[in-house]
Formats: C-alpha cells, sequence, structure tokens
C-alpha cells in the first residue's frame, strides 16, 4: 500500500518537471519555436483546406454512388421469352447487384411525372408509345458501371445502355487526381515541419548538452531524459494546430451558412458544421502532434546513444 | 572492486591509447593514476565509467562487465559510480544546492530523501552556509567542493577522478585532497589521475604509472616518479 503510494506521487512529480523544463526551452528558443510553429501552422492549414474539400466531395460521391444505374433499353422485336434470356444473361454478370423491369407504360409515366405541365403533351403518346421496356440495372460497386454496361451493350435485343453519361466517371477521376496531388503536396509540407521541429529541438539539445551529459554520468536513464524533448516537440505541435482550427472552422461556418440553403432540396449536401469541424479539429491537432513528436525524436535519437 | 583484463583501446582514428593493460582495484583502495601528457591516463579512467568502450578486453566494475554492458543498463551502472573532473562540469543557471540535488532528481529520488542527503553531503564538503550561491559566486576550490559533493550525493561505491586540481592552486588542491582522503576513509574506492608531484609523494597511496598505454609501475604507497 505504503509503496503504491510513494510510486503514484514519483511519476506526478517527474511528469510535472519534464513539462515544466519542456515550457522553459519552448520559452527561450524565442524565433525557432516561432518558425517551427509556423511551418506547422502552415502545413495544417492545407492539411486541413484538403481534408474539408475531400470529405465533402468524397461525401457527394457517395450520395451519387447510390443512385448510380444502368438502363438496358430492349428492342422492340424482343418477344417475352427473349426478355426473360437477356435478363437472366444480364444477371449472372459477377458485377450486377440487382435488376428491375420497367415497362414502356411505366416509363412512359415517369416522363411524363417528371416534365410536370409540359409533359402532358406526351400523353398523346400513350395510344402509341414510342419508348422502350427498360431493365434498370445496379452494380455492386459504382466504380463497375462501365465495364457492366459495355458488356451488356454487346447482349441480344439490347437496343440501347444508357447511365450516368460519363458523369460519374468523371467524378470519382478528379477526386482521385486531386486527391494524389492533395498527398504529395503535404507530404512535402509534413517533411517540412518535422525538419523544422526537429531542428528547434536540437537547438534546445546543444543549449543542453553540458546538462544531459551530467544527468547521463549520475545515471539518469535515457526515457528520463527524453521526456522533456518529446513534450516540447508536442507543444510546437499543438501550437501549431490552434490557428488552422480557428480559421477553418470560421471559413466552413461561413461557407456552409452560406452554401447550405442554396443547397436546400437538392441531394448533394456539405457536411454540417457540427459534428465536422470537431472531427476536422481532433485531426489537425493529431496531426500536429505526430509532426511534433516525430520531429524531436528525430534530433533526439542521435544523441543519446551509448 | 575494478579488475581490467588484457584491455586495448584503439580510437576510430588509429590512436592506441591503451595497449594491453591488467588490473585490479580492490574495494577501499586509493588508487593515483600517473604518467607524461598523452600516456592514456584518461583513456584508461574513462573506460571504468564506460565513457569509452575497450577495443579488447574485459572491465568488471562492481560485478558487472562493463565491456559487454547493454546501453539499457548503463545508467543503472553509473549510479553506482561517482565521476569528477577537471572542469568541474556544474550547471551555472544552478545554485550549489540545485547543483547537488540535480543528480538525485534526474533518477527520481523521493524529495524527502534528496534534501536530507544533499545537506549531508554539503556539510562533508564544507559548503553548507553557501547551499544558495550560483558556482559563478564561489572560488575554484569551492566549485570543485561542490562537484565532489555530487559525485558522492549517490553514495557510490566508487569514486572516478580525472586531475580533480589541475585547475587549482597548490593551497586548494591541498583541501580538495583531504575530501577525497575523508571519502575514501569512509570506505569508498578512489581512483585518480593526476599530477600533482607533492601531492602524490606526501599523502601516499597506491601508484600505478602509465606510460604510452601500459602500466610501467604499480606501488603500494608509491612515489610520482617524474620530474613535473
Ligand atoms: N577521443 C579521442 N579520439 C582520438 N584520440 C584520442 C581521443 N582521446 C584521446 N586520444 C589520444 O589518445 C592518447 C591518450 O590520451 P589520453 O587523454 O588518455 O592521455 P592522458 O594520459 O590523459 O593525457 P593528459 O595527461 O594530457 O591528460 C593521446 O594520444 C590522445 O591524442
Ligand atoms: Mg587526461
Amino acid at each position: 500500500m505504503m509503496s503504491r503510494g510513494v510510486n503514484t506521487g514519483m511519476k506526478a512529480r517527474t511528469l510535472t518537471r519534464h513539462a515544466r523544463e519542456s515550457l522553459k526551452s519552448i520559452s527561450r528558443n524565442g524565433w525557432m519555436t516561432f518558425a517551427s510553429v509556423s511551418a506547422v501552422t502552415v502545413t495544417l492549414i492545407l492539411v486541413g483546406v484538403f481534408f474539408v474539400i475531400m470529405m465533402n466531395l468524397n461525401r457527394v460521391a457517395q450520395t451519387i454512388e447510390g443512385d448510380v444505374e444502368i438502363r438496358v433499353h430492349i428492342d422492340v422485336a424482343a418477344n417475352k421469352q427473349d426478355q426473360e434470356n437477356l435478363k437472366k444473361q444480364i444477371e449472372t454478370l459477377s458485377e450486377v447487384k440487382s435488376i428491375t423491369f420497367s415497362s414502356k407504360k411505366q416509363e412512359l409515366n415517369n416522363l411524363i411525372k417528371s416534365l410536370g405541365t409540359e409533359g402532358k403533351a406526351f400523353k398523346l403518346f400513350e395510344q402509341d408509345n414510342p419508348l422502350n421496356d427498360v431493365y434498370v440495372v445496379k452494380t455492386k460497386n459504382p466504380t463497375d458501371t462501365m465495364k457492366a454496361a459495355s458488356k451488356i451493350e454487346k447482349m441480344n435485343y439490347v437496343s440501347k445502355v444508357m447511365y450516368g453519361q460519363g458523369q460519374v466517371e468523371k467524378l470519382f477521376k478528379f477526386i482521385k487526381a486531386s486527391r494524389n496531388v492533395g498527398f504529395v503536396l503535404i507530404i512535402g509540407l509534413l517533411f517540412t515541419a518535422v525538419f523544422l521541429i526537429s531542428n528547434t529541438i536540437k537547438i534546445t539539445i546543444i543549449a543542453r548538452r553540458r546538462e544531459i551529459k551530467i544527468m547521463r554520468l549520475v545515471g539518469a536513464t535515457n526515457n528520463f531524459i527524453r521526456w522533456p524533448f518529446l513534450l516540447e516537440g508536442l507543444w510546437l505541435g499543438i501550437l501549431g494546430a490552434i490557428l488552422p482550427i480557428i480559421l477553418i472552422t470560421i471559413a466552413y461556418s461561413n461557407a456552409y451558412d452560406y452554401l447550405a440553403p442554396k443547397l436546400k432540396g437538392n441531394f448533394i449536401q456539405i457536411l454540417p458544421v457540427d459534428p465536422f469541424m470537431y472531427q476536422i479539429s481532433g485531426i489537425l491537432i493529431l496531426m500536429g502532434a505526430v509532426i511534433g513528436v516525430f520531429g524531436s525524436v528525430m534530433s533526439v535519437r542521435k544523441f543519446l546513444k551509448f | 572492486m575494478i579488475e581490467m583484463q588484457e584491455v586495448f583501446k584503439k580510437y576510430p582514428n588509429g590512436v592506441t591509447a591503451v595497449n594491453g593493460i591488467d588490473v585490479r582495484i580492490n574495494q577501499g583502495e586509493f588508487v593515483y593514476v600517473v604518467g607524461p601528457s598523452g600516456a592514456g591516463k584518461s583513456t584508461f579512467i574513462k573506460m571504468m565509467y564506460r565513457e569509452e568502450v575497450p577495443t579488447l578486453g574485459t572491465i568488471m566494475v562492481n560485478g558487472v562487465n562493463i565491456a559487454k554492458i547493454k546501453p539499457k543498463k548503463i545508467p543503472l551502472f553509473r549510479r553506482n559510480l561517482g565521476v569528477v573532473f577537471q572542469d568541474f562540469k556544474l550547471l551555472p543557471t544552478l545554485t550549489v544546492y540545485e547543483n547537488i540535488a540535480f543528480a538525485l532528481e534526474v533518477i527520481e529520488a523521493q524529495p524527502k530523501f534528496i534534501k536530507k542527503r544533499v545537506m549531508e553531503v554539503l556539510d562533508l564538503v564544507n559548503l553548507k552556509h553557501k547551499a544558495r550561491m550560483l558556482p559563478t559566486e564561489l572560488s575554484g576550490g569551492e566549485q570543485q567542493r561542490v562537484s565532489i559533493a555530487r559525485s558522492i550525493v549517490n553514495s557510490p561505491k566508487v569514486v572516478i577522478a580525472d586531475e580533480p586540481t589541475g585547475n587549482l592552486d597548490p593551497e586548494t588542491s591541498w583541501e580538495i585532497m583531504n575530501i577525497f582522503d575523508e571519502i575514501n576513509t569512509r570506505g569508498t574506492t578512489v581512483v585518480m589521475a593526476t599530477h600533482n608531484k607533492e601531492i602524490v609523494n606526501t599523502i601516499k597511496h597506491r601508484v600505478i604509472a602509465i606510460e604510452s598505454g601500459k602500466i610501467v609501475r604499480d606501488e603500494q604507497r608509491g612515489e610520482y616518479g617524474y620530474e613535473s
């Protein structure tokens, strides 16, 4: 019992000491602290903007994904048996999730409905419907749409195959491309930030070389020596995350207030400020912390070899 | 106890500073290490506290072969010995008290124990009244006393000193030597490299003379043996 109380007391005391030491060097390093915090800030602003855009695009893509379907127009020459055969053929495709039949009569009704008052003119066609019967095919994976469509196109009694007209593919391509560009940019920035932090910590270490040497002589463990530097990196990273969080939250809230009413009723929506901004803030703090700790690990390592 | 067997040290630049040393120093001994400049005294001493690693050979210190010790175990090993340098190696921003307490704080000793123990060693080196001063406010001899106090605050079995009086005037050197003698009387092994002829010839102890990385003489109650 006794020794347990003593141990926990010791840990808290040690942690306080490490925190105090790390804060001391942050204030002492002045310009280097400022430079590395700024580097983290710039990096995280860009990372944050990138995340905001990517996550919204992803959300739009997901919404559209659920909506992607292939409309297979059946040749008028096909009889009931031919239609059945076609259906079976389509069903055997591995990409296909579901297939539903929509008669030309239903198709016309849908068309009339979607056109509203102007659609009434099409009522004339009810006697002599020019439309085709249609199979509505959904694929398991939205990216398979194109592949499945081209297979179906070659089947008998298919007069025409229609699907997202390339819109979906374009969107996916765009998302993919911007993701890659963003990644390259961000990785470059992350390296810069890590490098600057590790340099700042190196300056601290050099300023404290004497102290570290004595600590090692009297038998301080490497972990004990390392802690203040890890904390210093951590603070630098977290400090660097504050401004990006504030700026992005303000900008996004304004953008949301502006866009959300315009998108009302539209099936495309942007992510609501709450909880999205909390998630982004969490990500940014975490990234700042990782950058900072990583930067200090890099510079401490070589000073602690025996 | 310190025991070296067939110890060689070749630095990366090709200099062989220690060239086959066998020696045994028992617990409680006081040993002077003497010899010309560049003979390998500091190298010999640095290997005892694992500042340098021998190229060949075994070095047993307090029952541990530190030629083969795992890096993780070095901190614990060092808590059992104290080291004193010519240039004191005090932290200029800490007071006398803090400099000594530092050695206990970084090995996470209990605050109560630290207070008691620091006052004890300050008393031993006669600096209780200057506990709150900064090193820059002290004379060289006083600074060295602080550094000695720090080296024994862990109650080590061995104290290793590399020319502890090298920067001090003769009179102050005697004060410092008396403190080492006192520490030794209390049972601590002392190994000291020195160029101080007068002291070696007056306060008689075992003398190990090193030349070109080899022990050329090893006498109980020996003489310095060189012109200083
Ligand atoms: N870190 C090092 N790297 C390379 N060579 C070294 C190193 N330290 C010492 N030496 C060389 O090893 C030899 C022995 O040096 P050492 O410092 O052990 O001598 P010493 O007996 O302590 O001399 P002094 O009385 O002047 O202090 C010298 O030739 C020196 O130049
Ligand atoms: Mg020397």
